[in-house]
């Protein structure tokens, strides 16, 4: 293919990057003590948060960044941030009360929370720079004993739920940027679904950076008991600046007895410009157990955004006959860095897990999977499957796989296979020869590669990932 | 441990460098001083994750630096008869090679020269110069640094342009010492172009005392020369043998190495191959039998630098009671190095509760026109091709046999002497069976 | 509609193709036969610009428009299809899929607006009772688990739905048995008009008794060394090509 289709395809534009002209209130930029107290003061938190708070953040201070990852990341200030910023106007009971700024920039990202009620049936919490800004359908829910709320209200309303199960999946000293999080995060979501009860909607959040120089710090906390389903879905956005700014997230996760948790991302932070200006630097630790025995957890992502991606949703099968599943897409164009994967760690017996990752890379990106799959010595009959392919297209980028297989028990059965290859030039002329150009080849093909992954998503995540894919990757084949 | 390595170095170097030759000489304080700074590796290390090599590490070895020859007549204390193999025969004591005179290598063709690096180095001071270290002292590699530091000599072998070696040379390795003993040494093999060679290297140990080796090995495989390595391990229980085999080819050539375990203590061997020229054919086989509390770790990289080349990496691990296995598999290829076909397997079983198998195959990309891939697995025999076997009346012990056999044999049929091929089918049988579940030859395991 | 002048072709620098004409006008079928590596596919690769080859010299004007200048998707907008000897799998992408990008595409190029989704459903219904295709391979991803002879009939089907004013059919008969190649023929007939052209591209005779040829053309070393009518298909059938070859080299 010719080097000018390549060049004319990675023109295209970040479709998200407006930025949205509403009163923020932030706190100075650095982190120190006070500037946790000052975020959990903000808040009104309980002292039991605050403690979380400082506990975690004076481990932090005695933590070194990783840098194991085949990334490349300059140095990254922790003082040059600001760590809490929120929408001045909070806390709005009903959309009319909600910013109008705010509303426009809920169009734009094409959630209308109205339509979205309305065509989809899906309860949505906002997530704008810190703060939770508004939970649909929080009533309805709460007839079924459902609770999905921002986290603060969470804190504030159930504080046993969330003293029980915060930092039990992910513990505040688990990894550098987990840590962090726990010192400074400002809010997210909290779902519990009570015993026997299918969540009957979609549960959505939609995360935003706004304001510049700021970190977000969100955690999502999701706690699904005994014969209870719930399918949450979520999406990320951040406006075009020059500068990075930095995202470290908490998901965890809980399943009791027989209960199972979808968990699907759309992952389209800013990359970057084409020069790798600017972007994302998302570093999130998510990670499910199942706890109770035949509990399931499943993890879809679709990864198009970000300059700088470090993710591992994994999941801990402690329950026997529990099982769990991480399908991913990730897509690099650019610059763009990815460094992904899962861990499966087989504790219950009769587990099992299944791996589908699907690596695409173009421009100059590196994209990597890296995963772990760990089967303990009582494991008995655990079962893993992996399969690990990566795309190349154009000959700057890099695919890279890095799987680790740890078996301590002998009735496990453990697989992985993995392929690396270039993007077909028969199956392009083939579709050229049939009149479709080489642009639109390339997305029926990527989109075709992708298709076992994306077949997981919900309905509208689908549609819209794909479009993300063909757009992340508009023009990139060399 | 190390420090006290540390401190004979700076106390004893003058008599290291005595005892050896000036190429080994000119690399050593470089050596020494990468090693003060990388130490031992430990666990802590990616690459050195699945080999915990402290145990080994921190016996107090006696070493030979003022290289007193040590008594012993490789013939008598050792028969590594491999029926029906016709080959050039040498043998290295520890680390020392063995100057016997054995009449079935007086017809090596004209220009060969097989020796030990310090003799070449007096004789052909330029060839050696030329090539050896060329590949080890790059490496950032504590073992391989103190290698360089500690190795006196080595084995050599020279095969001239176009040079055809007809039979394959046998090189027998011995630890023997009265007691516990570290060795360490420094193997340079060189292929000109068009040169064809085979070498068979077996690992033996002879006495009851705790044995370390630490040997490089360093290959030079020159365009359209073809290079086939076997090294067979079969040594007892209390021995820790690190090997590392560094492999550069050019283009055209084609290398197989073939590293087999069947009986050992603790085991690293650390293989890389470069691929610097187009057109290279490598195969690269490995098989580990392991059971008691054997431990075996093959770290291996295959680096495609150059385009149109076509690698093959075949490793299978049998372990049995609380044997450990460790597999890593990288395969690098380079940004030009277009139309790289490259493929990796690694298949392993697991027959007991407490045996441990970890592996990592890594694929590291950076050109677009490449068709890679790897697979690995863990898991146990097909228990439904046990049952097919058995009711056609095999006996399930034996059908196991024959499936654990069956599992092993594409390694085996990897080996291109026939006669080595039967007798390795036999060892490995017979391994496998339980007979030869100490190291052949040697009453020390139990 | 075709006229290729003095047409050569290289791949990796290997000359293939050594000064073709051929002149294809509306309604005309014409065979293309010749020894294995005498250059057949290649002209239906370099017909269709596949960027493997490389066109040295010579010139190929379809309906007056220089085709060489055109990319592969708007050769395929202007009329030209082909039927490929190895169709190629997509896994994933779904026929439906597939061909409603094509023929809108195609719809596109003629500024035409894209067909909606039933009516494109409707054509495709049609047009696959045509060729015999199974419901279920067009909910299939393209080409991919299909069997040799439901790769062809898939071709066949394509053909149907883009409606291509010539179509270049290479070695269709490949790999077919005596059922699949009746349909396959019998759908290539029934697309037959007096406006669109046919260049079938076969080895052996038998494909010719079901699709009647108005010329044959042998092919070999790169050139046209001799035309007939249907006729001359079977004097190859009986003669095999040696007797063409000695007429060729002994000159």
């Amino acid at each position: 293919m010719s080097e000018d289709i390549l060049d004319q395809l990675t023109q295209s534009d970040y479709k998200y990057g407006f930025t949205t002209d509403i009163e923020t209130d932030i706190i100075p930029i650095g982190l120190s003590e006070d500037v946790v107290r000052i975020i959990s003061a903000k808040k009104n938190e309980p002292e039991w948060m605050l403690e979380f708070r400082l506990k975690a953040y004076r481990h932090w201070l005695t933590m070194e960044m990783p840098s194991w990852a085949h990334l490349e990341i300059p140095k990254i200030d922790f003082q040059s941030i600001a760590y809490y910023a929120a929408p001045r106007k909070n806390a709005p009971q009903s959309l009319d009360e909600v910013d109008p700024e705010l509303l426009k920039t809920f169009n734009k990202l094409g959630i209308s929370m109205e339509e979205q009620k309305m065509l989809s049936g899906m309860a949505v919490d906002v997530v704008m720079d810190s703060i939770s800004v508004k939970t649909t359908f929080k009533e309805s829910l709460a007839e079924k004993g459902i609770i999905f709320c921002s986290f603060s209200e969470a804190v504030e309303h159930h504080p046993d739920l969330v003293q029980k199960y915060m930092g039990s999946v992910v513990p505040y000293a688990d990894n550098f940027f987990a840590t962090l999080n726990c010192a400074v995060f400002s809010d997210g979501s909290f779902v519990y679904i009570p015993k026997g009860v299918r969540c009957p909607m979609e549960l959505s959040t939609y995360f935003r950076i706004n304001a510049i120089n700021t970190g977000q710090f969100e955690r999502t906390l999701i706690i699904a008991d005994e014969d209870s389903y719930v399918s949450y879905l979520e999406g990320c956005t951040a406006p075009m600046r020059d500068e990075n700014q930095l995202h470290a997230a908490i998901v965890e996760i809980i399943a009791m007895k027989n209960a199972e948790v979808k968990y699907s991302t759309v992952q389209n932070w800013y990359p970057g410009d084409k020069n790798g200006v600017g972007g994302i630097y998302n570093f999130v630790t998510k990670r499910g157990i199942c706890k109770g025995d035949s509990s399931k957890i499943s993890w879809t992502q679709v990864e198009t955004g970000s300059a700088v991606t470090w993710k591992y949703p994994s999941c801990i099968l402690l329950g026997d006959n529990s099982s769990a599943e991480f399908y991913s897409v990730a897509v690099t164009n650019h610059h763009q860095q990815a460094d992904t994967g899962t861990k499966m760690l087989h504790i219950g017996k009769n587990t099992s897990s299944h791996i589908l990752s699907k690596g695409i890379s173009a421009g100059k990106s590196q994209n990597s999977y890296r995963g772990l799959v760990k089967i303990n010595p009582k494991a008995e009959n655990a079962r893993n499957y992996s399969q690990c392919d990566s795309l190349l297209l154009g000959d700057k980028c890099g695919a890279h796989t890095f799987p680790y297989m740890e078996v301590d028990n002998d009735t496990a059965i453990v697989e992985h296979e993995a392929t690396t290859s270039k993007i077909n030039e028969d199956q392009i002329f083939y579709c050229n020869q049939r009149g479709i150009s080489t642009e639109d080849a390339v997305g029926l093909i990527v989109n075709g590669y992708a298709k076992e992954v994306l077949n997981q998503l919900p309905m509208e995540f689908a549609v819209e990932a794909q479009k993300l894919l063909q757009i992340t990757l508009e023009g990139s084949v060399g | 441990m190390e420090q006290q390595y540390i401190d004979l170095y700076k106390q004893h170097h003058e008599s290291i460098k005595k005892h050896s030759t000036g190429v080994m000489n000119d690399l050593r304080d470089d050596a020494f001083a990468l090693f003060e700074k990388l130490h031992f590796p430990t666990v802590a290390l990616e690459n050195y994750k699945y080999s915990d090599l402290k145990a080994g590490l921190s016996i107090d070895y006696g070493v030979n630096i003022n290289r007193i020859p040590i008594p012993v007549n490789p013939y008598e204390v050792f028969t590594c008869d491999v029926p029906g193999i016709h080959s050039y025969l040498y043998f290295v004591v520890n680390d020392a090679f063995y100057p016997v005179k054995d009449i079935r290598n007086n017809s090596l063709p004209e220009g060969v020269i097989i020796g030990s690096v310090n003799q070449v180095a007096e004789t052909h001071p330029e060839l050696v110069k030329q090539y050896f270290g060329k590949l080890s002292s790059k490496k950032e590699d504590g073992l391989i640094a103190f290698n360089g530091a500690f190795a006196q000599d080595g084995f050599f072998m020279y095969v001239p342009k176009n040079v055809v070696l007809d039979k394959p040379v046998q090189l027998v390795n011995i630890m023997r010492s009265d007691v516990d003993f570290m060795a360490n040494s420094h193997n340079l093999i060189i292929l000109e172009e068009g040169a064809k060679a085979q070498l068979l290297v077996c690992d033996h140990t002879v006495d009851d005392v705790r044995f370390l080796s630490n040997r490089v090995t360093e290959v030079f495989v020159s365009e359209n020369a073809t290079y086939e390595h076997y090294k067979l391990e079969n040594m007892h229980v209390k021995t820790t043998n690190l090997a590392t085999l560094l492999i550069d080819q050019q283009a055209s050539s084609n290398v197989l190495a073939n590293v087999i375990t069947l009986h050992n203590g603790q085991t690293r061997n650390m293989v890389e191959i470069d691929l610097d020229g187009e057109h290279c054919e490598t195969l690269l086989c490995g098989m580990v039998i392991g059971d008691k509390n054997q431990q075996v770790d093959n770290f291996t990289s295959i680096i495609h630098n150059k385009p149109n080349c076509h690698s093959r990496e075949l490793f299978k691990y049998v372990l049995d009671d609380m044997a450990k296995g460790g597999f890593t598999g990288k395969l690098y290829v380079a940004k030009d190095a277009q139309k790289t076909a490259a493929f990796q397997t690694n298949r392993n079983i697991l027959l007991s509760k407490t045996a441990k198998m970890r592996t990592k195959p890594q694929l590291e990309i950076y050109a677009d026109d490449v068709k890679c891939s790897h697979g690995a697995t863990i898991g146990q025999l097909d228990e439904s091709a046990k049952f097919y076997m058995q009711a056609r009346g095999i006996s399930g012990e034996e059908a196991r046999l024959l499936l654990m056999f069956a599992f092993t044999n594409d390694v085996i049929e990897n080996i291109r002497i026939p006669a080595l091929q039967d007798r390795i089918k036999l060892l490995v049988e017979k391994r496998l069976r339980g007979e030869l579940s100490k190291c052949e030859g040697c009453v020390i395991c139990q | 509609m075709l006229e290729i002048k003095n047409l050569h072709a290289n791949i990796n620098g290997k000359e293939i193709l050594k000064g073709l004409n051929l002149v294809v006008r509306p309604g005309e079928i014409h065979a293309i036969m010749g020894p294995n590596g005498a250059g057949k596919s290649t002209l239906a690769s370099v017909l269709t610009g596949n960027q493997a080859f490389e066109v040295t010299k010579g010139d190929v004007t379809f309906y007056g428009k220089n085709l060489l200048e055109l990319s592969p998707e708007d050769r395929s907008r202007e009329g030209i299809f082909l039927s490929f000897q190895y169709p190629v799998e997509i896994p994933g992408v779904s026929m439906v899929n597939f061909m409603r990008t094509a023929l809108n595409e195609h719809r596109k190029y003629k500024n035409l607006e894209p067909l909606s989704a039933t009516d494109f459903l409707r054509t495709m219904r049609e047009k696959k009772e045509l060729v015999e295709m199974d419901n279920k391979l067009a909910n299939r991803s393209v080409n991919e688990g299909f069997s040799g002879g439901e790769k062809k009939r898939n071709e066949i089907f394509q053909m149907a739905m883009l409606d291509p004013r010539l179509s270049i059919l290479d070695e269709t008969d490949s790999g077919l048995d005596i059922d699949a190649l009746r349909i396959v023929a019998n759908g290539v007939n029934k697309l037959k008009t007096a406006d669109n052209a046919s260049i079938v591209i076969t080895h052996y005779q038998r494909l010719l008794d079901y699709i009647v040829p108005d010329f044959v053309h042998v092919l070999y070393d790169g050139r046209i060394v001799k035309s007939g009518g249907k006729e001359l298909a079977l004097e190859l059938e009986e003669r095999g090509y040696d007797w063409i070859k000695q007429e060729v080299d002994g000159k």
